[in-house]
């Protein structure tokens, strides 16, 4: 315990924020440098999202296709983020991912083999190359599990079950955080010289998403509070394929590895849709392309009894399909009565992944706060307007290493921070608040209400008058969130939790809202019905957003120009 | 759909009582959605674990009309609607508050296995048919199913001189991975007391990633074991000569 808390305090080096694949990989490498790590997560260890990660890793790692290179991997990436990415962290993952995968198999992971004993590597939408690294259709559990046992070996302090509520800070520095203990409802905080944001996405703002619960923005929210810059919000990316049926399961992601293992889409007419849209790569397009030909197709009239597409394996050898696809065969069989090796499964877009940000330096994870880092899908810029498949694990890994070291470096030259007092005592007033009403909405209510909303006016095809009637929607929402009333005690209160992750909810779907209003063009994933062309003068500028005073605020930013050595790769045509 | 009744334990270290709920069944409905339905709408405070509920995180164990599963695979349909559906917590581990349960022994024991630690100068080349075998034991999402049925960890709380199949799947991977170095034998027989297994199976016919825990992991680690312990011409030869000679 410290002095100048009064609550449990742990005063570590570095602190990390989130447990899934970039949390854990970016706390492998502070702790090789070693600073004294603590992980915090609001799940068990082991349990995030990540875990959910199914096709693969895509890493130039040329095993099977000898022509692929970082290059390649980096011109596929470009063009899949529709030239809004950055244009230097897109550089780096090309390059570092296949060291990265290695460093997984010398720690224990094992990947599915080729015939002369390599990493096998499957096609996916928008590669040019097989290029995903894979384990059947359960990748991130494999990934989740390398990291986990490597860094517990190694010594991190984990605190599970644990939520981060603020980051305090002492004058224009991080000085550590404050939370609540989900088993007990006690606060705590943290102490460190560096803190690395690695909470994920915001999938949950949505109602039909691929997304587990925690992905509810806290760290984006956290940092944005912070003072910290928020990038590119409104690429937000339906996945194609969720399930549609039944109920209950809508949304849970259907692996695009089922295209990339040979599955095909059709409406109820039998017709393969996807020669309209994009007859070159058929069902293997970008995410962004496809999600839109769904809902095309089901919005004409040509869609599934459950308002979907048809995507059918059961072409191929039943043996294959279940080995290649184990988890969708259980998923499919348990949940849904379908047998795919048999007939065909009915899939449709799900809200699936944040592009966009915490914004931050391409070498470092840096963000615009001293000592606050970012990696993961909660920073911003790599994959610019529409993440391709399989560059979500490598993202995680090769930014996870890069935030750690840079947070571990970090620490080294920075002296102790001291947390204030006051902050403390706002931030216990804040999480505490719900408790005190006597009477007031229940949680649920109102995260019903925002994922209805979010779903009917800032979903795949966007309006100006429906992204400014979810402004109005918006701010209804927040003043009802002032006055909801939690019940119960705190010990394991889950309609408490939900409060809090709610005000993170409102933050980051207020920030998407208002990046998806100011860019007047459809790009990659952000596709605007009222203005359905890319425009060039907006393929030069990314977005920001930042908090100034208690207002949101936004404002453009222009792109650099790629040096002649990367202009010269995406001139090239392979 | 008619409705459901739901008879959820609710309490916490101190005791607690099953509370019954009505829900109303939807079509393909889990015991999973059921729960959440009444966080929603009656009890907002109802504790339970999840995340993905698509059977890939383990969460969500718990105790279906008293059989461990994982609620997010159970089917409303396939349950006897007729009558109450009870849903407890684990009972292997102590209760923190309704179907939350304590499982961080699981860590603790997870902590005393050595991990992967490949041979001097491997050239990393692995054939497919070696690794199938490891494969199968990396499908474990530690629901901790096969824990809380395990008789030796359930009825007779050896969690001190027991690590749990859980664990002997994870020792499994290891000393089956084509390219590990280390031998845990000696861990499997003093520290994880694989002997207190007599082979039930109980395990097996829980796990809800279908793996074969007895046969494929444990029996051939007991092997091991009385391999390397038990033999009887090593244990005449350690007599004669002394431990060490052996």
């Amino acid at each position: 315990m410290t002095a100048n808390s009064k609550y449990e305090t742990h005063e570590h080096d570095v602190l990390i924020i989130g447990a899934g694949g970039a949390g854990l990989r970016a706390a492998i490498e502070a702790l090789a440098q070693g600073a004294k790590v603590a992980v915090v997560c609001k799940s068990l260890l082991g349990k995030a999202h990540t875990v959910m990660a199914e096709g693969g890793l895509a890493a130039a790692m040329a095993n099977l296709d000898k022509a692929d290179d970082w290059r390649t991997h980096f011109r596929d990436t470009m063009r899949g983020g529709k030239l809004v990415n950055n244009w230097r962290m897109a550089q780096l993952h090309a390059q570092e991912a296949p060291d990265r995968v290695r460093e997984l198999e010398q720690w224990g992971a094992l990947f599915d083999r080729t015939e002369s004993g390599d990493i096998l590597q499957r096609a996916f939408g928008g590669h040019t190359f097989r290029r995903l690294c894979h384990v059947g259709d359960r990748t991130g559990l494999e990934m989740i599990r390398t990291l986990q046992d490597r860094g517990v070996q190694m010594g991190f302090d984990v605190f599970m079950e644990c939520t981060i509520t603020k980051l305090l800070k002492d004058g224009d520095r991080v000085s550590g955080a404050f939370g609540y203990w989900r088993e007990s409802g006690r606060f705590v905080t943290f102490k460190a010289k560096s803190i690395v944001i690695a909470t994920g996405g915001i999938g949950k703002s949505w109602k039909i998403t691929s997304n587990s619960w925690e992905c509810t923005g806290d760290g984006m929210a956290l940092a944005y509070e912070a003072g910290a810059e928020l990038l590119d919000m409104e690429f937000v990316q339906f996945h194609p394929t969720g399930m549609v049926w039944p109920p209950g399961v809508q949304g849970i992601l259907v692996t695009e590895a089922v295209r990339g293992e040979g599955g095909l889409l059709r409406n109820k007419n039998g017709e393969r849709f996807m020669e309209k849209y994009d007859p070159k790569k058929m069902e293997l397009s970008t995410r962004d392309v496809v999600a839109r030909s769904i809902y095309t197709e089901v919005k004409e009239g040509r869609g599934t009894p459950h308002g979907g597409a048809y995507l059918d394996i059961s072409h191929k050898p039943a043996e294959y399909v279940k080995r290649k696809l184990p988890s969708m065969y259980h998923q499919f069989k348990e949940l849904a009565d379908v047998d795919i090796t048999k007939g065909p499964m009915e899939v449709g877009p799900t809200c699936h992944y944040m592009m966009g940000g915490i914004r931050v330096d391409a070498e470092t994870g840096q963000s615009s706060v001293k000592g606050l880092f970012a990696a993961g899908e909660a920073a911003g810029g790599l994959h610019g307007a529409n993440r391709l498949g399989g560059n979500s694990l490598s993202d995680l890994i090769v930014f996870g290493r890069r935030a750690g070291l840079a947070a571990a470096e970090h620490a080294k030259k920075t002296a102790a921070p001291s947390l204030d007092n006051a902050q403390i005592d706002e931030a216990e007033r804040q999480v505490l608040a719900p408790f005190d009403r006597a009477e007031g909405e229940n949680p649920y209510t109102i995260h019903h209400d925002l994922q209805d909303m979010m779903q009917r006016l800032v979903g795949i095809f966007r309006t100006d008058a429906d992204l400014r009637q979810a402004l109005v929607e918006l701010e209804k929402l927040r003043e009802r969130a002032k006055k909801m009333r939690v019940e119960g005690s705190r010990l394991f209160n889950p309609g408490w939790h939900l409060s809090r992750d709610l005000q993170c909810m409102l933050t980051v779907s207020e920030a998407c809202t208002h990046a998806a209003l100011a860019r007047k063009e459809s790009r990659g994933a952000h596709s605007r019905l009222d203005f359905p062309k890319s425009e060039d003068v907006w393929g030069q500028k990314n977005h920001v957003i930042v908090k100034k005073g208690d207002a949101m605020t936004l404002f453009e930013v222009p792109r650099t120009a790629m040096p002649a050595e990367l202009a010269q790769i995406m001139a090239e045509d392979k | 759909m008619a409705d459901a009744t739901l008879r959820v334990f609710r309490g916490d270290r101190e005791g607690g009582k099953a509370v019954d709920y009505q829900v109303p069944v939807t079509e393909g409905m889990v015991v999973l959605d059921a729960i959440h339905s009444i966080q929603a709408h009656q009890a907002p405070d109802l504790a339970v674990r999840w995340n993905c509920k698509a059977a890939k995180c383990g969460s969500c164990s718990a105790e279906v009309n008293g059989k461990p599963r994982l609620m997010c695979k159970t089917r409303m349909d396939a349950l006897p609607l007729d009558q109450p559906i009870t849903v407890s917590p684990m009972k292997a581990f102590p209760v923190i508050r309704d179907l939350v349960t304590d499982v961080s022994w699981n860590y603790k024991v997870n902590k005393k296995i050595p991990p992967f630690q490949p041979q001097p100068g491997v050239k990393w080349k692995m054939e497919q048919r070696d690794v199938d075998r490891v494969q199968e034991f990396r499908k474990c999402i530690e629901c901790f199913l096969c824990q809380d049925v395990c008789h030796v960890l359930r009825d007779h709380d050896k969690k001190e001189q027991f690590g749990g199949p859980r664990f002997f799947v994870r020792v499994a991977a290891l000393e089956m991975h084509p390219l590990d170095g280390l031998d845990r034998t000696r861990l499997l027989k003093e520290e994880l007391g694989i002997g207190f297994c007599n082979i039930t199976k109980c395990c097996t016919e829980v796990c809800p990633e279908e793996i074969h825990i007895t046969d494929n992991a444990i029996i051939p680690l007991k092997e091991r074991v009385v391999d390397e312990f038990y033999d009887p011409v090593t244990m005449i030869v350690r007599k004669i000569f002394g431990a060490k000679n052996t």
